[in-house]
């Protein structure tokens, strides 16, 4: 048999192209050969160069080739027509196939000199009509139909040496090649079997099937290597078309190996072969497809004990050098190590290194919100797989860290990392203390942190789901009757005490008049004074608790009411206000004070401002205070510059304590883009069609300098229980927002240029700091800069801060690590673009 | 479980000024309408007619000055009113007049509410507070002829006069004049000898308003403090505290015993008007609907009991008008 192929093949070499009679006997010795074992080395080489040369007859020319040389390619060894197919298709158009290196050994520089040739006579696309199709149909039918088939023959221990890299790249390769190949080489573009999106899927169901050869191998007693399939997983997956193949062989293979042991070993066998610089590609993607930690159990075996490089991705890598994945991927990885006990010891170890970066303060300050909480959550799942035993063998660790990462996350300026530090603390206290006190932090119960505490429970739950269920039951019915009881007395006791009133009146029986209920005849609240002088009074020395409520809550309106009066006191009365402490607990207490702390100021502005600004920077006021001092200013310069509703003031927003953060330059932006779109769009109405807006002198103008400069002064002169550049730098980032904010407020003011001036430089030596709030203060103020100071004075005076300004906000952001520094440093290049623009339209008009 | 208390039944707005007196006139035969009198701090005093609920007439007198007290003499066509402009007027409202036609020129400058008390047909008495501070005088009229002045002994410390209570045991005895000072104290003076019968120190601040009823001999009073004081006088002619009645809040401006002596009402700095049974001091209602203090408490001289209203003023410019306890 072998003989007839080979007699027919030297007749199809003999002559320059092989004749229409040549390649039938051809086709009719392959057919005859069909199942057979593969012909020997020599007859592959022959064979392949022969259908390597008819490819490249088909490609090249405008024709397809006369004969059944189609047949061929359907009758050759499925691995010897891919390569040879793809080696005419994959060239560049026109291009003679290259030979594949290592494909038939000795005859690799066969084909090579023609390489001149299309350069010579191109391909002209419209030209190149029939046969290029015919060999894509080829292709098509063999990947369609026997793609597996190659993949199977690669797995026999013979063929997969002759054969090995070049098919491998091949198989992996072929849409990439074919797309490169063919670019725009054809009408109609190419067939969608050829996409990516399609082809992939279909090498996922080959390799499936040829696994299944395998598994039948197997069980038969013959030996296989799958390394081949393991290659071809893994080259597909470091190419990044995971997603496409394996959301195919995930499913399968998990069905697969649920029950059958020797699928089971198949399948970590084929994980195992990954060449190590695929594995960390193909590890990730199955453990973001596998459906659960179990699912991955199987799929995976013990790979990441057995593998470094996998140890190395899952342990290190996964948890510490990206933060990307969902809570449901780390759910199924984490709860893949604790499914072994030879992979809990990386579990704990996982653990360790996770509480190391959550406790290490450097990371807390450098790494962004996001990846913080990933964190988190990964420690969340860690402890709730952790047994009491393993606990107990780490606990001295864990508290420690946990001291440790508790300190350094309340120590941040961003709330919600504060908050995640509390919430891990919680639950590591409380996994650690089983017994003993645990500790407990208040923060706002919301959808978040309700679901970072879940992530600390959840998992067990498959073990024992009923047992705290019936406990609690049983506590629901303990409680039952007790509350049934005190609802019984109650009901006796109104019942005694309407006897008592009934007897009252059966004594009263002379007085025939029924007294109407008097229950809501309670105590009318002291009235609060009339007088300023009177307020200060009773905020300094009264005793008497009601007076003293009252009048925090009537002061705001009162000096509202009395400007006069309040003028003469101002200074004395934002001082008492300053040193209002909470007496007795008034809802919004803070608030009350900071709305009264605002009205003195806006009342007397320049002589108030003065106050309050140089107490900022003086001794023995604690950090709320000084805290406070900018909130006032704030509200204050807000209200004076809004235009007033005649001999009304108008009601600010509520004013609260968070108000001050960076989000607001978003309105800003929001507010100039609106602006900018009424200056462009021309109206064709008449009459007023818009609303007047309230218009009245900005009482900001006159008063913007006592309000700002001040604050400036003493930044860098740290006091004894004051250190704005040390460790108070939060203090620091409220201040930088407050001046932003000043700044912003002061549009149109006379004071603007020198103000954007003053907080230019201040910005410029602030611009390193290691805080992300103070660094998005020190944004917010360039952005206020921008646009608050008129562009002409921008340009004219601060041309090279500008300039720098701009280097520098194009450092932050590309690196700044803190997403809202990187979205704000964006947003003021845009404004400083926007500037650049409207000076580029002014002056060559 | 107790009833609500009631609403307002109906509530009379448009004074536009704080209200600081009231008086009904409802006892005329059909057709006459029956009218309520108010005076408020902006001088006016108007005729409420309590069918409509309208008012009919605005009297304006007292050139702006607030109007402490209004009072009929005989039916609803002679009024008398008193303002902080130191004038006492007397109107002529029959047939849809509406002028001044008479005058007594006070000279005091508190605000101390005057009494009428009619001794006879066509004669009536009228005590006031006199140009001297702690003087009381007390005017016969229509002929404004001083009958007496009540000048407390020297060293008595009584302070101002604060509210007055002209009365008699009954028709043709002789009448007696109850005082309530500045310095708390009650005083029973004798008009035709100008002596003090007794004196009942009550309250710690000067007394705001007392009410006397002659048939118990016992009467009442109260101050800016938290309490009523309750007082009755022996046949001796002495005055003694009967009880006190402590209060939720403080401050008492107004208080008015019903004609039939049966309840009595009070007039809160609370914003509160607080009826109880006289009898026994028994409280009977909160009435809580002002959101001022309410400075007067009037109520009607219905001929019909089951008619009878009570009236309070507000400093919050309405008036509150309540059917209440009308069945006994």
């Amino acid at each position: 048999m072998a003989t007839a192929v080979e007699s027919a093949l030297r007749e199809a070499l003999a002559g320059p192209a092989p004749g229409a009679a040549a390649l039938c006997a051809l086709r009719d010795a392959l057919a005859a050969a069909g199942g057979e074992a593969a012909p020997g080395p020599r007859e592959r080489e022959r064979l392949g160069a022969l259908l390597r040369s008819l490819a490249a007859a088909a490609a090249a020319g405008p024709e397809e080739p006369a004969g059944p040389w189609r047949s061929c390619f359907a009758e050759a060894p499925p691995g010897l027509a891919l390569s040879a197919l793809l080696g005419a298709l994959g060239e560049p158009r026109g291009a003679a196939p290259r030979s594949v290196r290592g494909v038939g050994g000795g005859g690799g520089g066969r084909a090579v000199p023609c390489r001149a040739v299309p350069l010579q006579c191109p391909l002209s696309p419209r030209r190149a009509g029939a046969g290029l199709r015919a060999l894509l149909e080829e292709l098509e039918r063999l990947v369609r139909g026997r793609l597996a088939a190659v993949l199977g023959e690669l797995c026999q221990p013979r063929g997969a040496a002759e054969l090995g890299a070049g098919l491998l790249g091949a198989v992996v390769a072929l849409p990439e090649r074919l797309s490169s190949g063919l670019q725009g080489g054809l009408q109609g573009g190419l067939p969608a079997l050829f996409l990516p999106q399609n082809y992939f899927p279909l090498l996922a169901a080959a390799i499936v099937e040829a696994l299944h050869e395998v598994a039948a191998a197997l069980r038969g007693g013959s030996d296989c290597s799958i390394s081949f399939l393991s290659h071809v997983l893994g080259k597909v997956c470091v190419r990044g078309r995971q997603k496409e193949i394996l959301s195919v062989l995930v499913p399968r293979l998990a069905d697969l190996t649920k029950s059958d042991c020797i699928w089971q070993r198949i399948c970590w066998r084929l994980v195992e072969c990954v060449p190590d610089r695929c594995m960390e590609a193909v590890v990730l993607g199955f453990v973001q497809r596998a459906p659960g930690a179990d699912v991955l159990s199987r799929l995976l075996g013990n790979l990441v004990v057995k593998n470094k490089h996998a140890q190395f991705v899952v342990t290190q890598k996964f948890f510490l050098l990206q933060y990307g994945y969902t809570t449901a991927v780390l759910q199924n990885l984490l709860g893949y190590l604790s499914l072994d006990s030879l992979r809990r010891a990386l579990l704990i170890k996982v653990l360790q290194e996770l509480l190391e970066t959550w406790s290490s303060s450097s990371a807390v300050k450098h790494s962004p919100p996001e990846q913080q909480e990933y964190i988190s959550k990964a420690i969340l799942i860690c402890l709730s797989h952790l047994k009491d035993s393993e606990i107990e063998s780490c606990r001295q660790e864990l508290l420690t860290s946990m001291m440790e990462g508790v300190k350094c996350h309340l120590d941040s300026s961003l709330p919600q990392i504060r908050r995640l530090g509390m919430i891990v603390a919680e639950s590591i206290s409380s996994k650690i203390n089983t017994d003993g006190p645990v500790l407990k932090f208040q923060y706002e119960e919301d959808d978040e942190a309700r679901e970072l505490k879940s992530l600390l429970v959840q998992a067990p739950s498959f073990c024992v789901p009923s047992v705290p269920d019936d406990s609690r039951k049983e506590k629901a019915d303990a409680a039952l009757p007790s509350a049934s009881e005190s609802n019984g007395k109650s009901h006796t006791a109104a019942a005694h005490v309407v006897s008592d009133e009934e007897s009252d009146t059966e004594l009263d029986s002379d007085d025939d008049l029924t007294p109407y209920d008097m229950s809501e005849d309670k105590e009318l609240k002291t009235k609060a004074p009339v007088y300023i002088r009177d307020c200060i009074e009773v905020l300094t020395g009264s005793e008497d608790v009601d007076k003293w409520e009252a009048t925090v809550k009537a002061l705001e309106s009162l000096v509202r009411k009395n400007p006069a009066a309040t003028r003469e006191v101002s200074v004395e009365l934002a001082k008492i206000l300053l040193h209002l402490e909470e007496k007795t607990c008034i809802e919004g207490f803070a608030e009350l004070r900071q709305r009264a702390q605002v009205a003195v100021l806006t009342v007397d502005p320049i002589p108030v401002a003065q106050y309050l600004t140089s107490q900022f920077y003086s001794l023995n006021y604690s950090l709320r205070q000084r805290m406070d001092i900018l909130d006032v200013l704030v509200l204050a310069a807000r209200e004076l510059s809004c235009p007033k509703v005649h001999g009304k003031t108008k009601h600010v927003e509520k004013p609260c304590v968070q108000l001050l953060p960076a989000s607001d330059s978003s309105k800003d932006w929001r507010r100039i883009v609106d602006e900018r779109i009424k200056s462009k769009t021309r109206r064709f109405a008449k009459g007023p069609s818009q609303v007047q807006v309230a218009s009245g002198p900005n009482e900001f103008n006159s008063v913007a300098g006592h309000f700002f400069f001040p604050l400036l002064q003493n930044f860098d002169r740290p006091l004894s229980t004051f250190d704005l550049l040390g460790e108070d730098h939060f203090v620091l980032g409220r201040l930088v927002h407050t001046l932003a904010v000043l700044l912003y407020l002061a549009v149109n003011t006379t004071a603007v240029t020198a103000m954007g001036k003053a907080l230019m430089e201040f910005v410029w030596a602030l611009r390193f700091h290691t805080d992300s709030y103070v660094r998005q203060g020190l944004l917010s103020c360039i952005s206020s800069m921008l646009l608050s100071v008129p562009a002409e004075h921008l340009l004219n005076n601060m041309t090279e801060e500008l300039l720098e300004t701009q280097s520098w906000l194009g450092d932050v952001v590309e690196k700044d690590p803190d997403g809202d520094c990187r979205r704000l440093a964006l947003q003021n290049l845009l404004l400083m673009e926007n500037l650049k623009k409207k000076l580029n339209k002014t002056v060559p008009s | 479980m107790a009833a609500p208390p009631p609403d307002p039944q109906f509530v009379l707005r448009g004074t536009s000024a704080a209200v600081h007196t009231l008086h009904f006139s409802c006892g005329g035969q059909e057709p006459d309408v029956p009218v309520l009198f108010s005076g408020s701090e902006n001088g006016l005093i108007h005729v409420w007619n309590l069918k409509t609920h309208r008012v009919d007439k605005a009297l304006d007198g007292h050139g702006r000055k607030s109007v402490c007290w209004v009072e009929t003499m005989d039916g609803k066509d002679r009024l008398l009113s008193q303002g902080r402009d130191q004038k006492i007027c007397l109107w002529d409202l029959a047939e849809g007049r509406a002028s001044v036609t008479d005058s007594v020129f006070t000279e005091n400058v508190g605000f101390c509410r005057c009494s009428l008390l009619k001794v006879a047909e066509g004669r009536w008495l009228m005590a006031m507070a006199a140009k001297a501070l702690d003087e009381v005088q007390v005017l016969e009229l229509p002929s404004k002829t001083s009958v007496c002045t009540l000048k407390p002994e020297a060293g008595a410390k009584l302070g101002m006069p604060m509210c007055l209570k002209l009365w008699q045991i009954n028709c043709g005895s002789q009448p007696l004049l109850l005082a309530g000072y500045e310095n708390g104290s009650v005083v029973l003076w004798n008009l035709s000898m100008g002596k003090v019968l007794s004196q009942l120190f009550c309250h710690q601040e000067p007394v705001m308003s007392l009410d006397f009823d002659s048939e118990k001999a016992k009467g009442i009073s109260g101050s800016s403090e938290r309490v009523l004081s309750i007082w009755s006088l022996n046949e001796q002619q002495n005055l003694q505290v009967h009880t006190t009645h402590r209060l939720v809040n403080s401050g008492i401006s107004d208080i008015t015993i019903r004609p039939d002596k049966k309840i009595l009402a009070t007039a809160g700095w609370d914003h509160r008007i607080r009826v109880f049974g006289w009898k026994k001091m028994k409280p009977l209602a909160v009435l809580d609907y002002h959101t001022a203090t309410v400075h007067c408490v009037s109520f009607s001289d219905h001929k019909n009991p089951s008619e009878r209203l009570l009236a309070a003023g507000s400093k919050d410019h309405r008036i509150s008008i309540w059917s209440i306890y009308t069945q006994t």
